[in-house]
């Protein structure tokens, strides 16, 4: 038994518990939870054995909100107040909601802000906190299920959502209370489910088509590692397209005006969802709306016509695919599987026409709906610290092209499109004037060279410049952009180094007064206060780098500290654990910064060691090889 | 107050190759992976060793580390992913020995390149113009494509002999044919773009 209990030092394992890690969904249509017990991902259910919850949340008059199948009864007889696909609101401004127009059955306030808000009989909410409230209840779910709270989540995003919508979406995860290890994009989510399962090895792509956007994901996947090459699709298209079509066919045979009330709208539109879902297995449905009292409209739908509303659809979702594979650089032939993702890829067109495109058909052995919340249990057990040996690593992209707008209204790419994550990338640029002394830098978004053609995500000033003669200054702008696709911007005149910087909030995002307002109003007053939250954070935070550094110096503290070094940081170490022990949440703030300024260093020595080994261990495998 | 002019100019064509995101691993892009510099590598040593790395240094593996950890771990993954993606690819590789060398690919004055590939340019350009004008054309599509693989595997093939050579004259030979791969790839994104047109 000695033998066993033998370990190399400083390879002592973390003296930890295991910590309790979820993967979450959230979807267009529903939303789920999943979680790793006993080695194996699986998805939640609530107390009624039910794995999705719908992605709807009812807002009734002095009550609290309603979120799932309670919420989504109410769709028909309260439109208005029920709000459902929010997810397509996520990081959309006001004019994008505008062109959405009669697809969304809600009103809007008129405000000063760039982020629409829908009015309801219990206030004016935002599309991240109706998110927000979808989130809470998978939380309460997983919380109840594991008996423990959640130390940390991954939550999914399309693949294809930008800034301002990955931003949107890790704001109504710190509104729920949640703390996000990462975002992570649903085709990779579901490649990491089905490629660890499958043992996966070579060049797949993953079809993800959801009921509000459309994802698609070329990927390498090699002992472990998955290597997205490139990665495309729409961020608004999906299986309430369909909905739609099917919807507005019904309309043109039953003579139904465009101007319809909301709750006739709303019953075409569950109608259309159920024709779609039962052609799945019939060959024609029979379709019966109420107009009016007494009048009833008939008719029938059958496969062949649903196939011809939908074609054009299904049409639009093969260009990116076309597009990903040319930014991958791999050619039909090369493509070993094709993995359907999404609820609407049960619609047997698309398969059909899938598997036209790529000349194979698509593998569908998986539950669609589950498999993106499965791959971010995976990821989140990961994350968490459970699984120190894994060889799993993600590799990710970033779906758009990420610039700033130079003369002309022209738009200057810093970060092409499919740029492996994470990525740091500078330019220099110049003034154009004699004497100019400031500049403004607009961070634009997307692949047309003109920037009318992009997205505005943020503007920010560069002040400070020292009059020089047009030309002669040499301003960097370095854009980095972490492994969630977040971004930011920093620019620095060289000569002088007057810098400036921003973590980009998006243009069509909350600012950080709207979230703090919005987390303050959350907080039950009666139980709760900002001080002791405040106070609560600092002290999770200073314990997380306690044990961060505890697990450091055991791992390398001897190989790469002299004695001075080593004094010095247990000094720091001992400063943070007595703040931590006492109530003013600015001294363990203050602890905290000493301790990881100490510690800057030994960081920096241990992943050079680290890259070290890496080189000469990779030396040895590649000697077996031969 | 007046008003801050809302765009800024591009200061050069030279691109700003990170210099190592962290202070005492200013190292070049070859030494990173540990590969002597040059214009031939062995692209599968490259990318195990690439792979090898990212699990070392990636922001995942530093999930529950410090802040000081994580910071360090973007800057060093960025930083590794810079260098792999300039060396994966034959044009990016050549223009960063080129720069190692200290010559710039982007210098206007070193921009002489010959008339007769130039004139094989603007042809191919037109008869791109042609087909997509008329959609009939598509067999004139694979012809444009096989001259543009045939040329680019000639560039390659010479710009490869002119760094194992390695002399002042050679590199400017080097140099010039790195434009002319600038040129080659930006006619077959436009091919492409015709393909997409054609088959859509």
């Amino acid at each position: 038994m000695a033998l066993l209990e033998l370990s190399e030092p400083g390879q002592t394992p973390r003296p930890h518990e295991r910590r309790v890690a979820a993967g979450i969904d959230l979807g267009t249509t529903n939303s789920l939870v999943a979680t790793v017990r006993s080695g194996v991902a699986e998805t939640l259910a609530d107390t009624q054995g039910r794995h999705l919850l719908p992605s709807v949340v009812y807002y009734a008059a002095a009550a609290a909100p309603s979120v799932g199948d309670d919420a989504k009864a109410h769709a028909v007889t309260d439109p208005f107040n029920t709000i459902a696909s929010v997810k397509r609101l996520m990081g959309r401004g006001v004019d994008d909601v505008k062109r959405l127009g009669n697809q969304l059955p809600y009103r809007f306030a008129a405000s000063e802000s760039a982020v629409p808000r829908i009015v309801t009989s219990a206030g004016v909410v935002s599309p991240v906190e109706v998110s927000a409230e979808i989130l809470k209840v998978l939380k309460q779910r997983a919380q109840a299920t594991l008996g423990a709270d959640l130390d940390g989540v991954v939550v999914t995003v399309p693949a294809y959502f930008d800034d301002a919508q990955r931003q949107a979406t890790k704001d109504a995860a710190r509104l729920a209370g949640l703390n996000v290890l990462r975002l992570l994009n649903e085709p990779t989510a579901a490649a990491v489910a089905y490629g660890l399962d499958h043992q996966a090895e070579g060049v797949y792509v993953v079809y993800d088509l959801g009921g509000g956007t459309f994802d698609v994901s070329v990927l390498r996947l090699h002992r472990g590692v998955f290597e997205v090459l490139a990665t495309g699709g729409d961020s608004a298209l999906g299986g309430d397209d369909m909905d739609h079509a099917i919807a507005e066919w019904i309309m043109r045979e039953a003579n139904i005006g465009d101007h319809a009330d909301p709750m006739l709208l709303r019953r075409l539109l569950r109608d259309a969802c159920q024709a779609k879902e039962r052609l799945t297995e019939a060959q024609q449905v029979a379709l019966e709306v109420e107009l009016a009292p007494q009048q009833v409209w008939q008719g029938t739908l059958t496969r062949s016509q649903l196939n011809a509303l939908i074609d054009p659809l299904i049409q639009r979702s093969l260009a990116p695919c076309r597009r990903a594979l040319r930014d991958a650089n791999i050619k039909l032939e090369e493509v070993r599987e094709v993995v359907m993702v999404g609820g609407s890829t049960r619609v047997p067109r698309v398969r059909e026409r899938v598997g036209q495109f790529f000349a194979r058909p698509p593998l569908v052995d998986i539950d669609p709906d589950k498999v993106v919340a499965l791959g971010a249990a995976i990821q989140a057990d990961v994350l968490a610290g459970n699984k120190p040996d894994t060889d799993m690593l993600l590799l990710d992209v970033n779906p758009l092209s990420l610039g700033i707008e130079t003369m002309g209204g022209l738009a200057e790419k810093i970060i092409p499109r499919n740029t492996t994550l994470p990525v740091s990338r500078g330019q220099d640029f110049t003034t154009y004037k004699d004497g100019q002394t400031a500049l403004s830098i607009h961070v634009v978004q997307g692949e047309r060279d003109l920037v009318s053609g992009c997205r505005s995500l943020a503007r920010f000033e560069l002040h400070g410049i020292p009059p020089m003669a047009a030309g002669a200054a040499r301003i960097r702008i370095l854009f980095q952009v972490d492994a969630d696709g977040l971004l930011s911007v920093s620019a620095k005149e060289q000569t002088t180094g007057t810098e400036s910087s921003i973590q980009v909030k998006p243009s069509y995002g909350l600012t950080d007064n709207e979230i703090e307002t919005m987390l303050l109003d959350s907080i039950d007053h009666a139980t709760d206060d900002v001080a002791a939250r405040q106070l609560r954070e600092q002290q999770v935070d200073a314990d997380r780098l306690l044990d961060a550094v505890g697990v450091a110096l055991r791992a390398d503290g001897d190989a790469l500290l002299d004695k001075t070094e080593r004094a010095a940081i247990d000094a720091a170490m001992q400063s943070l654990r007595s703040a931590r022990e006492g109530q003013d949440e600015r001294a363990i703030k203050n602890a905290i910064a000493a301790l990881d300024t100490t510690t800057a260093e030994f960081a920096s020595r241990r992943m050079n060691e680290g890259i070290r080994k890496a080189l000469t261990g990779r030396r040895i495998s590649e000697l077996k090889d031969i | 107050m007046r008003k801050i002019p809302a765009v800024v100019v591009k200061a050069s064509r030279s691109k700003v190759f990170s210099d190592g995101a962290v202070s005492n691993s200013a190292r070049n892009f070859f030494e990173i992976f540990d590969l002597t510099p040059g214009f031939a590598i062995d692209l599968a040593l490259l990318t195990g060793r690439y792979r090898e790395l990212q699990r070392q240094v990636h922001p995942d593996k530093y999930a529950q580390g410090s802040d000081q950890e994580r910071r360090l771990a973007v800057q060093m993954a960025a930083n590794i992913n810079d260098a792999f993606r300039t060396l994966k690819d034959p044009v990016e590789r050549a223009s960063y020995l080129l720069h190692l060398h200290e010559i710039s690919v982007d210098d206007q004055s070193a921009r002489r390149l010959d008339p007769e590939f130039l004139l094989e340019q603007m042809e191919l350009r037109e008869a791109l113009g042609e087909v997509r004008n008329n959609r009939q054309a598509v067999h004139e599509l694979t012809k444009i494509f096989t001259t543009i693989d045939t040329l680019e595997q000639q560039t390659l093939g010479t710009l490869a002999e002119a760094f194992a050579r390695g002399d002042a004259a050679s590199l400017r030979t080097a140099n010039e044919n790195v434009q002319k791969l600038r040129f080659i790839n930006k006619l077959r994104a436009e091919a492409e773009e015709v393909e997409v047109q054609i088959s859509s």
